[in-house]
């Protein structure tokens, strides 16, 4: 108790100090935990994705397509619920920096593949029913002011031309990581045009979405659809959801190396400034500690004294931080909210904030509680004055 | 309470010297002397004489190279850092040139700190601090910050806490020597009456011949060598 | 009269252990400024050497990228009659008509699989990057099964050093060379012959067109005359512009997070300058008293605590960029989103982010002294002599 008294009003005795201190623990703090939400979001869309959805591909690499002949030998295959498929169409919205993820599907299977994407039973009628129509995640509907009934012209780049479709839908994401700024229409649409501009290119899917039995199918339900296509002109990639996400973010992962290494350096740096400052504090009040000494206190008392000003400093540091990380992270869902799809952070993130914050504290109190707690008496005594 | 004859401290062959990179400076060469329980002893010399390390290694903040200094019956030179932690915490008392006080304690909880190193409740704790202010006349001050008092007031304090414990020795380094005349004759009448009326035995680090003659026997250092005056 | 500048070296010398922990501190966030810098210097350097200004990319109108592009083999005889194209010493025009796309490949580390450019070459490919040199074996022979890798490719994926196979489009394919293309996105391709590529991946048309200017300051008009030509669908860039184009998605994001990483870290190292300069204010008030009261003036103690902070600034300036020219020695691969394919950059410093680093690091000393030296030039001398 008297201990704690003690710390407290050491920690006001610089109260500037004190206060830089706790501010800069809290923005390393926050940084720390929202560059670590960041990395998540990377890895969620894999993490979310089913275990009961596989992709088919062509083995090559995406930029190569798959014949539409291929539907019926896939959904014949044993454990196998329901076939669709679709392109990724890669079209912008008036200019290029418009851009969201784009993609030509084949409407009943897809949505029944996909049911945390909600559509009420009209406007899902209503978008099979029209050819040319389309729907878009509500977040997205929300970045360009779309309504129902609106006429959105798409520029291609993978498919020349000016796109055009009528919104029939906006459907909201079942569960708060389901992507909603993507746009999504009529496969045949797409295909019907080829056929009549680029006949080459017509008849051909990007991939096929399989639905199976269930997730224990997945492994024999791949290898299956993959033997059915060996040694042919188009030999498929078979994999699950979750697999081929992962492929994705696996080829951009040196980023996302880079900024977790980051994330760490942001918790040295204030380490560093943290130790700084606890040495400092340390040796201006070596005369004090001799003085103790002197009455009969331990080397461990001392320790205590000075270790628990350091970890008391970093600790209120990390929960201002972690107090800040809430708004922060509303912010960003609000404010940013054409970037990221949500912003939510994890309680293991604020776990390891906190964690983040006790290491600074116990890591910059070390040095200084070892020399306040060795510091020779006549030595320390000899500072006064 | 044993015989005055009787010494309480026994210092025997003592020395000390400090090194400064290659170069080797005696301080203390072959010290021996005895305290008698009760006395008043003032120790002076030049600077540089060797009387705070004699002084501080009768409190037993510093170790010696040789020789042995006893304090009752504890060889404290053997003791280790622990046990002479132990041992300073109920059986000597400092007082410093420069008070020495937390700043940011309160004078009750600066002379309330050796107590915390024994096992007395807050009651008994209570007691004891404000006994010992009685003492120096502070008790009316207890709640203020050292910084709200006075040098001399200070210092009054500093001794509370030297004898809050209750130790048979009692050791000030230059106590005086930061203070106006005025106070430091307050100061020194303190020690005097600490002696009388308590028994206590007190050995003085001074530069002051007026201090000195507060105490019934003045030692000189000189070159790390002692004599009687 | 001022103070001199050694009493702010010495002092900064005396505190030691404080200045290193300090200067270090800073020192971090220099680094992070500097290698982010480097980051996207590394990224920008290796697409711009990539392409030379002489040449011309076609590629379909509205697409991004060679990948996603298709010339027509009507079309691209066409352009290349074209008066514009230069011709090369053996009579043939210097123009290659290329098949570009991506595989699926492993890395050799870990397994993952990573999109790399495959490019079929034309006769003239070679001529027209003149950045590429063979390093080990040959040339793939025009109508067979072989295949060339760059150095970073051969280096990090699986099945692509001189001498090993890949499978794809229903062959094998024998890696029978490997170029070095410096510090270039060719490095991180596979070179092959074209019609061979064009017959396994069964693509009827051309992906890109590139060929040298015979003048390269006719490219505007030429480029007005193409794409206003109704009988074709092409986009005309210069090779320069179009790589410029490749990087800018991840040069701009590499910027950002730089950008915001810098700002974060910087806080907490101005919040460390701060709380040392304040240190070492508190710690001199006699002194500053005795200076005052020998006669120096309030200003020259504001200058002689901004040149301490300033010079602590520096130290950390330095030691930051010290330890950031180490990461030149690193390659970064990732994939380019503009392309969505591998590509391999270095770290690279130059003088530009040198002094940058510097300047930024002297901001935050600054700014970090700032309020402290101001503090010790108001001090009353009477009240800081007193002190103790």
């Amino acid at each position: 108790m008297f201990f704690l008294k003690y710390i407290l009003r050491n920690l006001f005795r610089h109260k500037l100090r004190s206060v830089l201190t706790i501010v800069g623990v809290a923005v390393a703090v926050l940084a720390f935990g929202l560059l670590r939400t960041l990395v998540g979001l990377w890895y969620a869309g894999a993490e979310h994705a089913s275990d009961t959805r596989l992709v088919t591909r062509n083995s090559i690499s995406l930029v190569f397509p798959l014949p539409i002949s291929y539907l019926d030998r896939i959904r014949g295959v044993q454990g196998v619920t329901t076939v669709s498929y679709g392109n990724w169409f890669g079209a912008y919205y008036k200019e290029q920096k418009n851009f969201f993820a784009n993609y030509a599907i084949e409407p009943r299977g897809y949505l029944e593949l996909y049911p945390e994407l909600m559509l009420s039973p009209k406007e899902k009628n209503d978008f099979f029913l029209d050819r040319k129509g389309c729907i878009v995640g509500e977040r997205l509907a929300k970045t360009y002011g779309w309504k129902v009934g609106d006429l959105i012209t798409l520029k291609g780049t993978i498919f020349p031309g000016q796109w055009e479709f009528v919104l029939r839908g906006i459907y909201h994401g079942k569960e708060k990581a389901t992507e909603e700024r993507i746009l999504l229409f009529h496969w045949s649409y797409l295909n019907e045009t080829l056929r009549q501009t680029v006949p080459r290119r017509a008849d051909q899917v990007g991939y096929f979405v399989v639905g199976v039995k269930k997730p224990e199918l997945a492994p024999e339900v791949s290898m299956a659809i993959d033997s059915l296509f060996k040694n042919s002109l188009a030999e498929t990639l078979t994999e699950t959801e979750k697999a081929f996400h992962m492929s994705f973010v696996s080829m951009t992962e040196a980023i996302m190396v880079a900024i977790q290494i980051v994330s760490y350096m942001v918790i040295a740096i204030i380490m560093v400034v943290a130790a700084n400052t606890m040495a400092m504090t340390a040796r201006e009040r070596i005369g004090e500690y001799a003085t103790l000494k002197t009455l009969g206190f331990k080397g461990g008392h001392l320790g205590w004294l000075i270790f628990g000003e350091s970890v008391l400093i970093s600790v209120s540091g990390g929960v201002v931080g972690v107090a800040a990380t809430f708004p922060a992270a509303h912010w960003i869902e609000v404010e940013l909210a054409q970037y990221f799809p949500y912003f939510s952070v994890s309680s293991e993130t604020i776990l390891l904030e906190l964690l983040a914050a006790l290491s600074v504290g116990v890591v910059s109190g070390i040095f200084p509680t070892w020399r306040g707690a060795t510091i020779r008496i006549a030595d320390g005594l000899k500072r006064i004055g | 309470m044993s015989e005055a004859s009787e010494p309480i401290v026994r210092i025997r062959n003592l020395s000390k010297a400090y090194r400064r990179g290659t170069q080797v400076i005696p301080v203390l060469t072959d010290i021996n002397f005895d305290i008698a329980r009760g006395e008043f002893v003032a120790l002076m010399g030049p600077s540089g004489s060797g009387k705070s390390t004699l002084l501080n290694l009768i409190a037993g903040i510093d170790s010696a190279d040789q020789g042995s200094v006893l304090v009752g019956d504890v060889e404290i030179t053997r003791l280790g850092e622990s046990d002479l932690a132990r041992w300073r915490a109920g059986s000597v008392g400092f007082i410093f040139q420069f008070y020495n006080l937390i700043p940011v304690l309160t004078a009750y909880e600066n002379v309330e700190l050796p107590l915390l190193l024994t096992h007395l409740s807050r009651r008994e704790r209570r007691e004891h601090v404000e006994a010992v202010l009685n003492v120096v006349g502070l008790a009316d001050r207890m709640d203020h910050y050292p910084s709200q008092l006075s040098g001399g007031q200070q210092q009054r304090v500093a001794i509370a806490r030297a004898i809050v414990t209750d130790p048979e020795i009692l050791v000030a380094d230059e106590p005086t020597g930061d203070l106006d005349r005025a106070s430091a004759e307050e100061i020194l009448q303190l020690m005097d009456r600490l002696v009388h009326d308590f028994g206590k035995t007190v050995i003085m680090v001074t530069h002051d011949p007026r201090a000195a003659e507060k105490a019934h026997l003045i030692r000189h250092l000189e070159k790390g060598e002692l004599s009687v005056t | 009269m001022g103070i001199p500048y050694s009493y702010s070296f010495r002092n900064l010398w005396t505190r030691r252990l404080t200045t290193v922990l300090t200067a270090s501190g800073m020192g971090l966030v220099v680094f992070v400024f500097a290698a982010t810098l480097m980051l996207t210097e590394g990224l920008e350097k290796t697409l711009v050497e990539t392409g030379s200004s002489d040449n011309v990319v076609l590629l379909r109108k509205s697409a991004n990228s060679e990948v996603q592009s298709g010339v027509e083999r009507y079309q691209a005889s066409l352009l290349e009659s074209q008066p514009e194209v230069a011709i090369g010493a053996d009579g043939m025009p210097l123009l290659a008509k290329e098949l570009v796309v991506l595989i699926n490949l492993k890395k050799r580390v870990g397994d993952k699989p990573a999109n790399v450019i495959i490019r079929g070459i034309d006769a003239a490919s070679l001529k027209l990057r003149p950045a590429v040199r063979l390093k080990e074996g040959r040339m793939p022979r025009p109508g067979s099964a072989e295949v060339v890798a760059g150095e970073s490719v051969a280096k990090r994926f699986k099945g692509c050093g001189l001498g090993e196979t890949l499978r794809f489009g229903m062959r094998d394919w024998r890696v029978v060379g490997v170029f070095d293309a410096g510090a270039t996105g060719f490095s991180s391709e596979i070179w092959g012959d074209r019609d061979q590529m064009m017959q396994a991946f069964r693509r009827p048309v051309y992906s890109s067109m590139i060929f040298r200017m015979r003048d390269p300051s006719a490219f505007d008009a030429y480029k007005a005359r193409v794409e206003a030509d109704p009988r074709l669908t092409v986009e005309a860039k210069r090779e320069t512009q179009y790589y410029l184009d490749q990087s800018e998605a991840m040069a701009t994001f590499l910027r950002i997070l730089g950008l915001v990483l810098t700002i974060i870290f910087s806080v907490g190292a101005v919040i460390g300058a701060t709380i040392t300069m304040y240190a070492a204010v508190a710690n001199r008030v006699t002194e500053i008293g005795t200076l005052r009261a020998l006669g120096f003036q309030r200003k020259s103690i504001l200058a002689s605590f901004i040149i301490e902070a300033l010079l602590l600034g520096l130290c950390g300036g330095v030691l930051g960029v010290f330890a950031a020219s180490f990461m030149q020695l690193i390659t970064i691969s990732t994939m380019n989103w503009a392309s969505f394919s591998e590509l391999a950059f270095s770290f690279t410093l130059n003088f530009s982010i040198v002094w940058k680093s510097l300047l930024f690091s002297a901001v935050m000393g600054f700014v970090g002294g700032a309020l402290p030296a101001l503090r010790a030039s108001r001090m009353n001398i009477v009240e800081a002599l007193r002190a103790t």
